[in-house]
């Protein structure tokens, strides 16, 4: 028996803009593949060849080599031939995005409850994609990488999931999620539900230019109020193997996204594997390190212990003049219990300086129950420097500087 | 195929496993150095520039960009990898392996080619030296000194060839390369063109237009030789050379941009009223396309050239994308046909196709710069002015070969000297045209701002903005 594939509903097509090249050359002598071709008029690229090695960038002199779209049916060459600019882009209504399901609007809504209403994203945010593959139409995943994060000795497992998307385009943001959709039914028959999880890279992939994310998973086995379950979702993706295939939904959320001007600072608040997108914002960072676009990043990080702290070790390796880190363990044995508010509170100049900062963007993530403390604690370090925290707070979100994600 | 980085002069030619030749370029580098100091973009030196440059020549570490000083830039000797089994693709030695070694009888000839495209590379930096002190933004600067710096790779590129291959011969025309100036009286440099002055940005965005894409020909046509060193060292010659045509063909499109912005705009068309705007009218910029087209055409030599069918047959230089054409390579008994003068008529001529080979070049060539000028067409068609840019007819404003002298319109009308007299100022720019673009020309260095005459351009360089900080001054 064969069981059915879902098709790639979109696939990421590398195009060469017919305004910006000159015509040059460099492209067809520098592809392996004899991907490239011209005539007299224009290059072009043939879709079977091309395997987006990237081999053709760097030579480009213009920048039009590195044109992209998302397409249902690949541009034959004879087609990019007679072009005099490159196609539009596929707007999300005429490549049949669905709004989004309501289960995911509501799940959403109430993750983002803390902040006290809906808030517009950074100004400065790159457009998100939202809602191209549905429950009806997902794209398929596969894993192509996994490992524990939390150590050996600790009963908690949280796992760094890579999911690659080969030719399926798959356009993402850093602080949106995908949704998941577990395989089997529940017992009345229902399909199971689908989960949210934010993306843990950035945008350009787990490597700069791949097609791929990674997701931070921890099994669920209790529940909010402490009774054994079994997550589905979690456990789903925490008992994947490597090349097993995963249905995706999304991508999802417009407001929860990073700032892109030079100067934007970071204040980044999580715990657990709200850790994810706070991860993939430090590493867009990272890789424009060396371009000096300024900005700094405080991150208050917290966990039980030190060995169920997900990047742990790849975030005390990180440069100084990128990420400034305040790290609280509550349940480390020997060390008083302490927890992010208490850091915040430790740092009350730093952040006092970030709250009246019009380039600073405010992040949490995490377990809902931080929520109530952060915000006691930024209130009162608000207060300290003469400022209203109520009046603060509508002001930040209002201007997309104050995003909350918790559950 | 990484390049030494460690070594005095960047390579990857394991310049350290032969002494001699390290030493004899290691003795020419600071005469290079001081020729650049000399010669090379005034009031440059200590400036801090975003430059790429190769770490290796494949394409990940092709281009690798950050601030250099000039006069630090890593210049050095990269040649492309090594195609094994590569064979001869053309001529009377077709299918035999290629040269390692320069064959006896073609030594001087082969220096001579070398030595001519050799000296064109130092000659457009010292065209180009005073450009940077009106510069229209620090992207251009930048720009400007991107060229300027790969045309010093280009020349080390032809030297190694020479201290490689040609012996004491060889390293004399090395001398000599860093000796001879453009524009100097007593000892000028070898072709024309690269006598004429760079006087604006206009002229630089026409010469790297126009003149540069001759660079890319002739190295093209290099490229298919089967004297392997000078293949491969021409075959990355040409990734940079491709940088250099984008500028021009950019900062042309950039200034017709901007003036049909502002034709538009203020609902202007006469040429007068266009200038009062402070852009550059069209048919000024259409009269400088005539002046460099012309003489760059003149730069592939005579029609008929039986050196040309020498080098051809003997493998040594072929014609453009030779690989890519389908013949039989060799050239015996084909035909080409090419234009020629009956009195006052212009009329076709066969002949043989191996003794045609400049004019097939400077054919392919001529196709080539009107795909150009048909994208600047659609800047102005996109506006709905009517003006239309023309390429010259090829045997207009020569000076070499069978049209030298002859009066031919750029429509291709053959005139007599009382029309050419009369029309001279409506075909070629004039005085007052060169005077009146240097009078547009101020220096603009604020990060992001352009002059008025140009249109910022549609991205920046290495992804980086439009304003960001490409030149740092000292």
């Amino acid at each position: 028996m064969t069981t059915s594939v879902v098709l790639p509903v979109l696939t990421r097509q590398h195009l060469i803009d017919p305004e910006i090249c000159i015509r040059c050359n460099t492209c067809e002598e520098a592809c392996k593949k004899g991907a490239i071709t011209h005539d007299r008029r224009n290059y072009a690229v043939d879709a079977e060849r091309c395997d987006a090695c990237g081999d053709c960038l760097p030579p480009c002199p213009t920048g039009a080599i590195d044109s992209w779209r998302r397409v249902e049916q690949p541009h034959p060459v004879a087609a990019q031939l007679g072009w005099d600019a490159l196609p539009e882009e596929i707007t999300e209504a005429a490549s049949g995005a669905a709004p989004m399901p309501q289960s995911v609007v509501e799940m959403v809504k109430e993750a983002s409850f803390g902040q006290g209403g809906p808030a517009p994203p950074p100004w400065s945010a790159a457009h998100p994609y939202v809602g191209l593959y549905t429950p009806d139409r997902p794209a398929e995943a596969t894993v192509v990488g996994k490992r524990r994060l939390t150590g050996d000795d600790s009963e908690v497992d949280i796992e760094h999931l890579v999911l690659d998307f080969g030719k399926t385009a798959f356009p993402i943001l850093e602080g949106q999620s995908i949704g998941v959709l577990p395989p089997g039914a529940t017992e009345d028959g229902r399909p199971h539900a689908l989960r949210l999880y934010s993306t843990a890279s950035p945008r350009d992939g787990e490597r700069p230019g791949s097609n791929n994310l990674a997701l931070t998973v921890k099994r669920v086995t209790r529940d909010l109020d402490g009774k054994p379950v079994r997550g589905v979702a979690s456990g789903y993706l925490c008992d994947l193997e490597k090349g097993d295939r995963v249905r995706v939904t999304g991508p999802y959320g417009t407001s929860f996204l990073m700032p892109n001007h030079p100067g934007a600072k970071l204040l980044m608040i999580c715990t657990g594997t709200g850790s994810a997108p706070m991860r993939a914002m430090t590493e867009r960072r990272r890789r424009r390190l060396s371009r000096g676009e300024g900005g700094s990043i405080l991150l208050f990080f917290g966990a039980r212990r030190r060995s169920e702290l997900p990047y742990f070790g790849p975030l005390m390796k990180l440069p100084k003049e990128l990420i400034d880190v305040e790290l609280a363990f509550s349940r480390e044995p020997g060390q008083p219990r302490a927890y992010v508010q208490d850091r915040l509170r430790g740092r009350a100049q730093d952040v006092a300086r970030l709250l009246s900062d019009d380039d600073a963007f405010i992040y949490l993530c995490g377990h809902k129950r931080m929520e109530q403390g952060v915000f006691e604690a930024l209130a009162e370090i608000a207060l300290s420097h003469e400022i209203v925290w109520a009046d603060l707070k509508q002001r930040l979100r209002t201007e997309g500087r104050l995003h909350v994600e918790t559950y | 195929m990484s390049i030494d980085y460690a070594s005095k002069i960047p390579n990857n030619v394991d310049l350290d496993q032969n002494r001699q030749l390290q030493r004899a370029l290691e003795h020419w580098q600071p005469k290079y150095l001081e020729w650049w100091r000399e010669v090379g973009p005034v009031e440059s030196h200590s400036s801090e520039v975003y430059l790429r440059t190769a770490v290796s020549v494949d394409s990940k570490g092709w281009a690798q960009f950050g601030y250099v000083k000039m006069p630090d830039y890593r210049w050095g000797i990269f040649l492309a990898e090594r195609e094994p089994s590569r064979k001869i693709g053309f001529g009377s030695h077709k299918g035999q392996a290629v040269f390692e070694e320069v064959p006896g009888e073609l030594r001087s000839t082969l220096r001579r080619i070398i030595v001519t495209q050799g000296d064109t590379e130092p000659a457009s930096v010292e065209q180009q030296r005073f450009l940077g002190g009106t510069c229209p933004s620090l992207y251009d600067l930048r720009n400007l000194y991107q060229v300027n710096v790969e045309e010093g790779r280009h020349l080390w590129a032809m030297v190694y060839l020479l201290h490689a291959h040609f012996g004491r011969d060889g390293r004399e025309e090395g001398e000599a390369l860093l000796e001879r100036r453009s524009g100097d009286a007593d000892k000028p440099r070898i072709l024309g063109a690269f006598n004429e002055q760079t006087p604006d940005w206009l002229a630089f965005f026409m010469f790297t237009f126009l003149t540069d894409r001759d660079g890319k020909y002739q190295l093209a046509a290099l490229a298919e030789s089967g004297f392997d060193p000078l293949a491969r060292s021409t075959r990355f010659m040409l990734t940079e050379e491709a940088h250099h045509l984008f500028v021009g063909e950019t900062g042309v499109g950039r200034i017709i941009q901007r003036t049909v912005e502002a034709m538009k705009q203020h609902k202007v068309e006469a040429p007068d009223q266009v200038r009062a705007l402070g852009v550059i009218d069209l048919p000024t910029i259409q009269r400088y396309l005539n002046f460099h087209f012309s003489v760059t055409l003149d730069l592939y030599g005579g029609e008929i050239s039986s050196n040309a069918s020498t080098f051809y047959a003997m493998g040594l230089k072929g014609r453009f994308d030779e690989s890519k054409i389908d013949d039989d390579h060799v050239l015996a008994s084909a035909e080409y046909k090419l234009l020629d003068l009956a009195g006052d008529r212009l009329v076709d001529k066969h002949v043989n196709a191996q003794l045609a080979l400049n004019e097939r070049l400077r054919d392919d060539y001529i196709a080539d710069c009107q795909a150009g000028v048909d994208r600047w067409n659609k800047i102005i068609d996109k506006s709905g002015l009517p003006f239309r840019f023309k390429l010259a007819h090829k045997a207009f404003n020569r000076k070499i070969g069978t049209f030298a002298g002859a009066r031919v319109s750029p429509d291709g009308e053959v005139v007599g000297e009382a029309k050419w007299t009369h029309h001279a100022a409506d075909w070629l720019p004039t005085a007052e045209d060169h005077a009146f673009v240097r009078s547009l020309m101020g220096r603009v260095t604020e990060a992001g701002k352009y002059a008025n005459w140009i249109a910022p351009p549609a991205r920046g360089i290495d992804n980086k903005g439009v304003d960001f900080e490409y030149v740092r001054f000292a």
